[in-house]
């Protein structure tokens, strides 16, 4: 999907995050598992993944660092960092509000 | 992302580029692996991978700006973009960096001068509060104070803080090896209080202690402290013999507080009680004394005038005699410093900021006629995304480059500048010694600097931005190089207009010194030397009559050196010089008048009877004294032209007499010369006190004479066949004795150029800029033709092929340079109208709008233009049209 608007982009963050409570993740495997979970329906592209992971680990959200993925090859890893899981609390608590919104909206229009 | 690993990426961002093309190429392959894995083809795989990551560089580059400092990067890059063309253009570069060197070099020189002189602060504490003070009297705005004035003054005031007077003066040293002449400040106790300067050891004087009468102390100045105590701080204590007495050194001076130190140092300060001048006690004596004072905080310089108006007015209800009529003036310090040089070196300040300007646009029109052969590159790069405000920051980069190296530059030509600029300025310059190139003036180089590269970037930068895309890709653009060569023109026109303004100040200039030159001082100042003398301790406290005996062996001792022709002994009033001397007398038909305010001054010169023969002044009429002129026969004076109209009209003088004030000498007149111009050579005719009365040496009261010792002048004419004269002397004078002293030698010739020294600093200077005005105008007007004729080759090998003569191709293209060059005159004529009003005050003979001057600079600037022509018509002439018309 292309990302384009702030609200849309800021959804792709908090994708991100909660895609990394997991655990460390390489930015490969960030896409594959928003793509599985959601059922193929987002599928993120790497042009918009990477400028955002950036922009995340600016605002000190999440932490590179190198390491090694499955099949033995050399990847980046990130992380999340305290601050990360502080911002993915709330903006779960954003998202839950717009969603609410836009349903009564929708219900009473 | 921290600012630190910002900074630390920036320097090391290879490294960064190297870890996000791996992390990407993982990526890749790790899809390309899974594609794989699904089943798709290994090419298919790689291809479906590398068309879902899109535009790496797009990535990369959005991840770059994030996690370095961006604009320091592209300024890095600029800087090594700018090198780069400015190696591959040497030739360019270097007319560039000359251009400028010269243009911030000269500004930075001239701008130490001002800064030192003008702008930095007066090593006093707050100077605002500072006065001068002066008596005004009838005929002196800036007279005396008197010694017993000051005091009441000092007592009866409510506005000063406090107050002090001072005088200069010279003492002899004996007992330190040779004898020698100091130059000192006699001073009132609260001098250093006034000016608010502590000792560097030891102390100031007390109260009381420059009485009449108190003990004889002594502050000595640092740079004498240096040279005869080595700096030593036991010298306090110590005791210097000054005019055959002993002074107890009691302090050291820094050298900061004497403005003046470039050309005549203070060596010591004496309380001025220890004057021997018998006159000192008198509240009516004018002894060249001037005063300083300090406002209290919170008073005003109105408020204090009208103070002292006051305590003036009482003084003279009190003493009438001396006092009627006198009354204080107050001039802010630092006007009575600076007020008569301000406006010159402001001046001057504007003209070289010319030179600077024409540099500038020389640099301009270079790099607009460069940018013709950069259009491609240019379009290129826009083609590549590249925005107008990043071209605008390449040129712009380029262009400060250029300054700053032309700056750099400028300051090693600065210092060179500076010491010969130092060398030649005028004596009455104070604050010399703080003129170099300090912090101030290391900081307006960078300015100018910087402003200078903006300024001469602007234009194509801002020229170079618009493009048109489609027309400078073609092979064969002629591109919109009309835009470009008006700029220029426009440019060389301003050029020749600031040219032919500084050319005409030069030249105007020139003209006030030939016409002041000319001005017949009233005397022959060829061959004749003055000297001071001071006679040994023996002669100066003995009487009169052996005081009268020491001068006439002096004579006759100088006069008989070889090369000697004629000398006579001077003392009072030395003309165009500093030292002038008055007479208050009164005339034979008058009774005698009850207060001096009542009774005529003249200039006095009491001279020996060779004066006359030693300036070559002739007789008018009359005679001039004799050896039997002397203190046993009558007594004669001898009056100017001046005098004898002003106090005689057309009646005869000779036969007259007048009552001198000075012993209440009856003397008649006994001769008439023509006037001597004793202020300035054009400043005299101004002045009010112009009568001049000569009285014979020998006849000076006993009294006086006393005085005659301590610094009398002597006159000599050389005959020219000793070259070494002033050392012949010497060495007769050290035979006669050790303790009699002859200094401050100086030709006459000297002088009436010293007199002249500061309008010729200021013709020489401007004479220099409009010089260098004047070449830098040529370039740039050779530049711009150059550029046309090579832009419009094509066109000239067109004309000729189609007939047209080498004589019309000659026509076309100087009528080009001939149309910039009469603009620029015109305009510059309308500047210089305008403009030369500013000096008029400098200017003498000659009217600010004098139309020989207009007309001749137009006429050189016109001859020059059209020679710097000269080269580019004659490549043009010589086009082959074949070979023009082949290239396309």
């Amino acid at each position: 999907m292309r990302l384009k608007t702030d609200v849309l982009q800021g959804t792709l963050a908090l994708l991100v995050l909660k895609t990394l409570v997991r655990g460390p993740m390489h930015g490969y495997g960030i896409t594959l598992h928003i793509q599985m979970l959601s059922k193929e329906v987002l599928r993120v592209e790497e042009g918009s993944l990477y400028p955002a992971l950036h922009r995340m680990a600016q605002d000190g959200w999440i932490k590179a660092e190198w390491g090694v993925s499955d099949n033995n090859r050399r990847a980046r890893f990130y992380s999340l960092t305290p601050t990360g899981r502080k911002q993915l609390a709330e903006e779960e608590k954003s998202w839950a509000r717009l969603t609410q919104a836009v349903a009564s909206v929708l219900q009473h229009a | 992302m921290s600012w630190l690993s910002r900074l630390r990426h920036t320097f090391r961002s290879g490294k960064l580029d190297d870890e996000l093309d791996e992390e990407l190429r993982s990526h890749l392959e790790m899809r390309v692996a899974d594609n794989i894995n699904a089943g798709m083809a290994p090419v298919e795989a790689r291809l479906d991978a590398r068309k879902r990551f899109g535009n790496t560089s797009l990535v990369k580059e959005d991840a770059r700006e994030r996690d370095i400092i961006g604009w320091l990067e592209t300024v890095a890059g600029d800087l090594r973009y700018a090198t780069r063309v400015l190696r591959k253009n040497p030739g360019f570069a270097v007319t560039a960096v000359l251009t400028l060197a010269l243009g911030i070099g000269v500004n930075t020189a001239f701008f130490s001068v001002v800064n030192g002189v003008l702008l930095n602060p007066l090593p006093y504490p707050h100077p605002e509060q500072l006065v001068a003070l002066d008596e005004s009297k009838p005929n002196f705005t800036n007279g005396s104070i008197s010694y017993a004035n000051f005091f009441d003054w000092q007592k009866d005031n409510h506005s000063f803080s406090s107050m002090a007077i001072s005088r200069g003066y010279g003492f002899t040293l004996t007992g330190r090896g040779d004898a020698e002449q100091l130059d000192a400040k006699l001073i009132s106790s609260d001098y250093f209080v006034v000016l608010g300067a502590n000792p560097v050891i030891g102390r100031t004087f007390a109260t009381g202690e420059d009485k009449i009468g108190a003990a004889p102390i002594v502050l000595i100045g640092e740079g004498f402290w240096k040279r005869k105590f080595e700096a030593s701080p036991n010298v306090l204590g110590k005791s210097v013999t000054l005019d055959g007495k002993n002074y107890t050194i009691v302090g050291v001076i820094s050298e900061a507080v004497d403005l003046y130190r470039n050309a005549h140092p203070t060596d010591l300060y004496a309380p001025i009680g220890q004057w021997s001048n018998p006159l000192l006690p008198n509240r009516d004596a004018g002894l060249g004394i001037h005063g300083v004072g300090r406002l209290k905080s919170g008073v005003s310089i109105e408020q204090a005038r009208a103070d002292m108006e006051g305590v003036t007015a009482n003084l003279a209800a009190i003493y009438p005699d001396a006092d009627r009529g006198i009354g204080a003036n107050l001039t802010p310090f630092r006007r009575a410093l600076l007020g008569d040089i301000q406006p010159i070196l402001l001046v001057l300040l504007g003209a070289v900021g010319f030179v600077l300007l024409i540099a500038c646009f020389n640099v301009a029109s270079l790099m607009l006629a460069r940018s013709t052969n950069r259009t491609r590159e240019f379009a290129v790069r826009v083609a590549l995304g590249a925005g107008r405000s990043r071209l605008t920051r390449q040129i712009l980069t380029e262009s400060i480059l250029l300054s700053v190296i032309g700056g750099s530059l400028g300051l090693l030509l600065a210092q060179w500048i500076t010491r010969a600029t130092l060398r030649m300025l005028p004596t009455e310059i104070p604050r010399a010694a703080d003129i170099r190139l300090d912090s101030h003036v290391l900081i307006f180089t960078a300015a100018i600097s910087l402003l200078a590269g903006i300024l001469f970037g602007l234009a194509p930068a801002l020229k170079s931005s618009e493009l048109f895309l489609s027309e400078t890709l073609k092979e064969s653009g002629r591109g919109s190089s009309g835009t470009r060569h008006r700029a220029q023109s426009v440019f060389v026109v301003i050029e020749m207009a600031m040219a032919l303004v500084l050319l005409i100040g030069a030249g105007l200039m020139a003209r006030t010194l030939s016409r002041l030159w000319d001005i017949q001082p009233g005397f022959d100042a060829h061959n004749v030397l003055t000297f001071s003398i001071s006679m040994p301790p023996s002669v100066s406290d003995a009487s009169a009559a052996t005081i009268r005996a020491a001068f006439r062996n002096v004579h006759e001792k100088f006069a008989s050196v070889p090369g000697v022709q004629a000398l006579s002994a001077s003392w009072g009033s030395i003309p165009l010089t500093r030292y002038d001397d008055e007479q208050l007398f009164w005339l034979d038909n008058q009774p005698k008048p009850s207060s001096e305010n009542e009774m005529n001054w003249a200039l006095s010169y009491v001279v020996e009877p060779d004066y006359l023969k030693t300036m070559r002044i002739p007789v008018a009429r009359g005679r001039f004294f004799t050896d039997g002129d002397n203190e046993n026969s009558r007594h004669v004076v001898v009056v100017d032209e001046v005098f004898a109209r002003k106090f005689f009209g057309n009646e005869d003088p000779l036969g007259r007499h007048i009552t001198l004030q000075q012993g209440e000498i009856k003397a008649e007149i006994v001769g008439i010369v023509p006037h001597v111009k004793q202020w300035g050579l054009d400043s005299d005719e101004a002045q009010q006190l112009r009568a001049e009365l000569y009285v014979p040496f020998m006849q000076l009261p006993d009294g006086a004479m006393k005085l005659a010792p301590a610094g009398t002048t002597i006159v000599a004419r050389s005959d020219g066949s000793d070259p070494t004269l002033f050392d012949s002397l010497r060495r007769v004078n050290k035979s006669m004795s050790d303790e009699q002293v002859i200094y401050g030698a100086q030709t006459m010739e000297e002088i009436v150029s010293a007199s002249l020294s500061p309008r010729r600093f200021s013709m020489v200077l401007l004479g220099v800029f409009a010089a260098l005005a004047l070449t830098l105008s040529s370039v740039g007007i050779y530049g711009v033709i150059s550029y046309l004729v090579g832009q419009r080759t094509h066109e000239i090998g067109v004309r000729i092929a189609l007939g047209a003569r080498r004589w019309d191709v000659l026509n076309l293209i100087l009528s080009q340079g001939a149309k910039l060059t009469l603009l620029g005159i015109v305009i510059g004529v309308a500047a210089s109208l305008g403009l030369t009003k500013l000096m008029a005050g400098m200017l003498y003979g000659v009217s600010a709008s004098d139309p020989l001057t207009f007309i001749g600079v137009a006429i050189v600037l016109s001859v020059v233009a059209m020679g710097a022509c000269y080269i580019p018509t004659r490549r043009a002439m010589r086009v082959d049209p074949l070979v023009a018309l082949r290239c396309e």
